[in-house]
C-alpha cells in the first residue's frame, strides 16, 4: 500500500466507481474531500460506522467517491435526511457535505434547525458563492457587486454569513476555514467530527470556473491568493480594529460550546416514558 | 383460544388512534411529521408510544423534513412512517420521489381535507387521490391505500407496512377527516393474530453485495446503513451498484424493474371487499368514509326491491382493473360515488370495456356522502 495521502486516497476513495469525478480542474471540492478524510483517518473511524449524507451540487457528488455508507439526497434536503438516520442509528457518525446554495437556500430552514436541535453530526458547507453546477447563477452568499449568470449586471442582494447563522442558532460546534489553509482545515474537521451535537464547518472555496471567470479570478491560485490575502486567524481579530475588519472574513473555531445533543436529550425521553427514569421531568424553561 | 381471548383488548379509538396502533403493531419505530389538522392525533399518539418502546418520535421543521428524516431511517433499517394532511402531503411529494428512486420502504398517511390549497382544515374531503397517485413527478409505480374505518386503520397500516417492506416502495394511505375523527370500539389484536413482514437482508459477503440487483421478484435485498454492505444510495438514476449512470441500456432495465415488482404482485397488493354482490344487477364503487355509507345504502336499497351490491376499493393504486372489470361485465349500472368531482370514477370508465353504464355522485363541499343520498341514486338507476 502505498504511503501518504496515495495511501489515505486507496484506503477511502472507492475503487468500484469509474473516475475521472466530475470536478473542473483546480476545484477546491478536492482540497475539502482530502481534509475530510485525513481527518477521519485521524480519528481512526471504522468506515463500516461513517455515514457521509450530500445534497445536489458540485460538492454534493463527494459521497459517489468516499468509501462510506453513502447518500446523495435531494437538494436542500440532506440534514433531514441525516437525522432520520442518526436518531436511528446511533453508532453511525453521521457527515453531511452541501454547498451554499444547498444549504442556504432551499435548504437554509433545516440548516437552522438543525443547529438548534443539536442533533449529533457534522455539516461541512463547501461555500464557493455560487452555483456552479447550474452554470454560475447567484446564491445567498455571492457577494454583493459580484457578477453571475443571473446577475449581469451586479449582485444587489446582501450575502449570508452562513456560520454567524450557526452561532445564532447555537450550534455546539462552528467553524470556517478555506481551502487554502488546508491544515487548518484538518484540524477544524477533525474537532467538529468529534464534537456531540450539531457541529458546523464552513469551508470557502474556489469556484474559478463560474464565480473566478466573471469577477477577475479566473485562475484557481488567484482565488487562493484572494482567501489568503482576506482571511483573519479568529485570535487575531481582538487586537483588530473594526474597520480593519471590514471586507475580511474569520477562519478558525467561532463557537464551541457544552450543551448535551439531541440523542443523549432523547435517550432521557425514552427512559421516562418506561418509568425508569429517576430524574424528574425538566422544568419549564423561557429561553431566548 | 380462551387464553388468547384474554390478551385482547377493547379500545375505544379514533381512527387516527388505530391507524397508530397498526403501525406500531407492525413494527414501526420511526415517526417524523409536522403538526396538521386532522392528522394531527397520529404524531400525538406515535410520540406518546414511540419511546417507550425504543423508538424515536420528532416534530421536523416542515413536511420536507419530516419526510426526509423518514427516509433516513428506513436507511438505518427502521421501520418508518408520516402523516400529514393535503398541504403537507403537497410537500412531501419531492421526498416521496426520492424513495421510489432509492426503493426506500416508509409509510405516509394523508388524512385527506378540503383543498385545494389550505381548503377545509376540519371538513372532509376525497380530493387527493389523484395526488397520491402521480403528485411526485417522473414515472413511477405506486401503492395507495383507502381506509373506510377504525378496524380498517388498523389493519392498513399493517397492510401498509408489510407491502412497503416486501416491495421497497413507498405505500400512501389515503384516509379522510371522517375516518381520522369517528371513535368506535375497536378489539386490538394480540400481537401472534398479526402477520408482519420485515424486508429481505442480503446474505452474501459484502463485496458481493449489489444494493440495486435485478431479482426473481424484481426486488432487491436491502441492506441498512452501519451494517457493514457500504454502498451508494441516490436519486439520481443509478446502475445496480447504485452509481449515477446514464447508459440507456441500464436506465431502461431499472425503470422496468421499478414497474415490474409492482405488477409481479397484483394478486396480494390489489385488495378489495365485495358486499351483497353475488346476484347484483347494479353496483357501488366506493372507498374510504364513502364505502361505508355505500354500505349502508345497499341495504337499504335492497330493502326496496333493488339488486345492489358494493365493491369497496381498498387499494387504489395499482387500480384494481380486474375486480372493477368484473363488476362493469355483472352489472347493468355502476355507481361511483365520491368527494371530489371524479377521480376514480375516471379510472373506472377508463377500464370499461362493454358499455356499461357509470354514474358519478360527487360531494365537494366538505360534508359526506349520507347512505340516503347514495340508495336514491341507486333506485333512480335501477328503475
Amino acid at each position: 500500500m502505498a504511503e501518504g495521502m496515495t495511501g489515505l486516497v486507496h484506503k477511502y476513495l472507492r475503487h468500484d466507481k469509474k473516475f475521472p469525478h466530475i470536478w473542473c480542474p483546480g476545484c477546491g471540492n478536492g482540497i475539502v474531500l482530502g481534509s475530510l478524510i485525513r481527518a477521519i483517518d485521524r480519528l481512526g473511524l471504522d468506515k463500516n460506522k461513517v455515514a457521509l449524507v450530500s445534497g445536489i451540487g458540485c460538492a454534493g457528488r463527494m459521497t459517489t467517491y468516499a468509501d462510506f455508507n453513502t447518500l446523495h439526497t435531494p437538494h436542500g434536503r440532506a440534514l433531514t435526511f441525516a437525522t432520520g438516520l442518526k436518531l436511528s442509528r446511533e453508532d453511525l457518525t453521521v457527515i453531511v457535505i452541501m454547498g451554499d446554495g444547498d444549504a442556504t437556500a432551499i435548504g437554509g430552514n433545516h440548516y437552522i434547525h438543525s443547529a438548534r436541535r443539536n442533533v449529533d453530526m457534522t455539516a461541512i458547507i463547501v461555500n464557493n458563492q455560487i452555483y456552479g453546477m447550474t452554470g454560475g447563477q447567484y446564491s445567498p452568499t455571492t457577494p454583493y457587486g459580484s457578477k453571475t449568470t443571473t446577475t449581469p449586471y451586479g449582485m444587489v442582494e446582501h450575502a449570508f454569513d452562513i456560520s454567524a447563522l450557526a452561532v445564532a442558532a447555537e450550534a455546539s460546534y462552528v467553524a470556517r476555514g478555506t481551502v487554502y489553509h488546508a491544515a487548518l482545515l484538518d484540524q477544524l474537521i477533525e474537532s467538529a467530527i468529534r464534537k456531540k451535537g450539531f457541529s458546523s464547518v464552513e469551508v470557502l472555496s474556489n469556484c474559478h470556473t463560474q464565480f473566478g471567470r466573471r469577477n477577475k479570478m479566473s485562475s484557481p491560485v488567484k482565488m487562493l491568493e484572494w482567501f489568503k490575502e482576506n482571511a483573519v486567524r479568529m485570535h487575531a481579530t481582538s487586537k483588530m480594529k473594526p474597520e480593519e475588519l471590514q471586507g475580511k472574513f474569520i477562519i478558525g473555531v467561532l463557537a464551541d460550546s457544552e450543551r448535551p445533543s439531541y440523542n443523549e436529550e432523547y435517550e432521557k425521553v425514552r427512559e421516562r416514558a418506561r418509568g425508569i427514569s429517576k430524574e424528574p421531568n425538566p422544568p419549564a424553561r423561557c429561553e431566548g | 383460544m380462551s387464553a388468547r381471548k384474554t390478551e385482547r383488548k377493547v379500545l375505544l379509538l379514533q381512527g387516527n388512534e388505530a391507524l397508530a396502533e397498526g403501525a406500531l403493531a407492525a413494527g414501526c419505530r420511526f415517526f417524523a411529521g409536522y403538526p396538521i389538522t386532522p392528522a394531527s392525533e397520529i404524531a400525538e399518539h406515535m410520540a406518546l408510544k414511540l419511546p417507550a418502546l425504543g423508538g424515536s418520535f420528532i416534530q421536523m421543521e416542515d413536511e420536507i423534513a419530516s419526510m426526509g428524516a423518514v427516509i433516513g431511517a428506513s436507511l438505518a433499517g427502521v421501520k418508518a412512517m408520516t402523516a400529514t394532511s393535503g398541504p403537507g402531503f403537497s410537500l412531501m411529494q419531492e421526498n416521496i420521489g426520492y424513495a421510489c428512486m432509492a426503493e426506500t420502504p416508509c409509510v405516509v398517511v394523508d388524512v385527506m381535507r378540503g383543498g385545494p390549497s389550505t381548503g377545509l382544515p376540519t371538513l372532509a374531503s376525497q380530493g387527493d387521490v389523484m395526488q397520491a397517485r402521480w403528485g411526485t413527478h417522473g414515472d413511477h409505480p405506486v401503492i395507495v391505500l383507502a381506509v373506510s374505518s377504525v378496524r380498517d386503520c388498523f389493519e392498513i397500516a399493517v397492510f401498509a407496512f408489510n407491502l412497503s417492506e416486501k416491495y421497497r416502495v413507498p405505500v400512501i394511505i389515503l384516509s379522510d377527516e371522517i375516518v381520522a375523527h369517528t371513535r368506535e370500539t375497536f378489539v386490538l389484536p394480540s400481537p401472534d393474530e398479526i402477520e408482519v413482514f420485515d424486508r429481505v437482508t442480503p446474505t452474501v459477503p459484502p463485496e458481493w453485495y449489489l444494493p440495486y440487483e435485478d431479482t426473481g421478484t424484481g426486488v432487491p435485498p436491502m441492506a441498512a446503513f452501519g451494517d457493514g454492505y457500504r454502498h451508494h444510495v441516490t436519486g439520481l438514476t443509478h446502475d445496480e451498484r447504485g452509481f449515477p449512470t446514464q447508459r440507456s441500456d441500464e436506465i431502461d432495465a431499472f425503470m422496468r424493474r421499478l414497474f415490474r415488482k409492482i405488477t409481479q404482485g397484483f394478486h396480494e397488493i390489489q385488495r378489495v371487499e365485495t358486499f351483497m354482490m353475488d346476484d347484483a344487477e347494479i353496483a357501488v364503487i366506493a372507498y374510504g368514509s364513502v364505502a361505508r355509507s355505500s354500505r349502508r345504502a345497499v341495504i337499504e336499497a335492497r330493502e326496496h326491491g333493488v339488486k345492489a351490491g358494493l365493491l369497496q376499493l381498498v387499494t387504489l393504486f395499482p387500480f384494481p382493473r380486474r375486480y372493477v372489470e368484473k363488476v362493469l361485465n355483472q352489472c347493468r349500472a355502476v355507481l361511483v360515488p365520491e368527494m371530489n368531482i371524479g377521480q376514480i370514477s375516471r379510472e373506472v370508465k377508463r377500464v370499461r370495456i362493454n358499455g356499461s353504464r357509470v354514474e358519478t355522485l360527487n360531494r365537494v363541499d366538505g360534508r359526506l356522502i349520507t347512505p340516503r343520498e347514495i340508495g336514491d341514486c341507486l333506485i333512480k338507476m335501477y328503475y
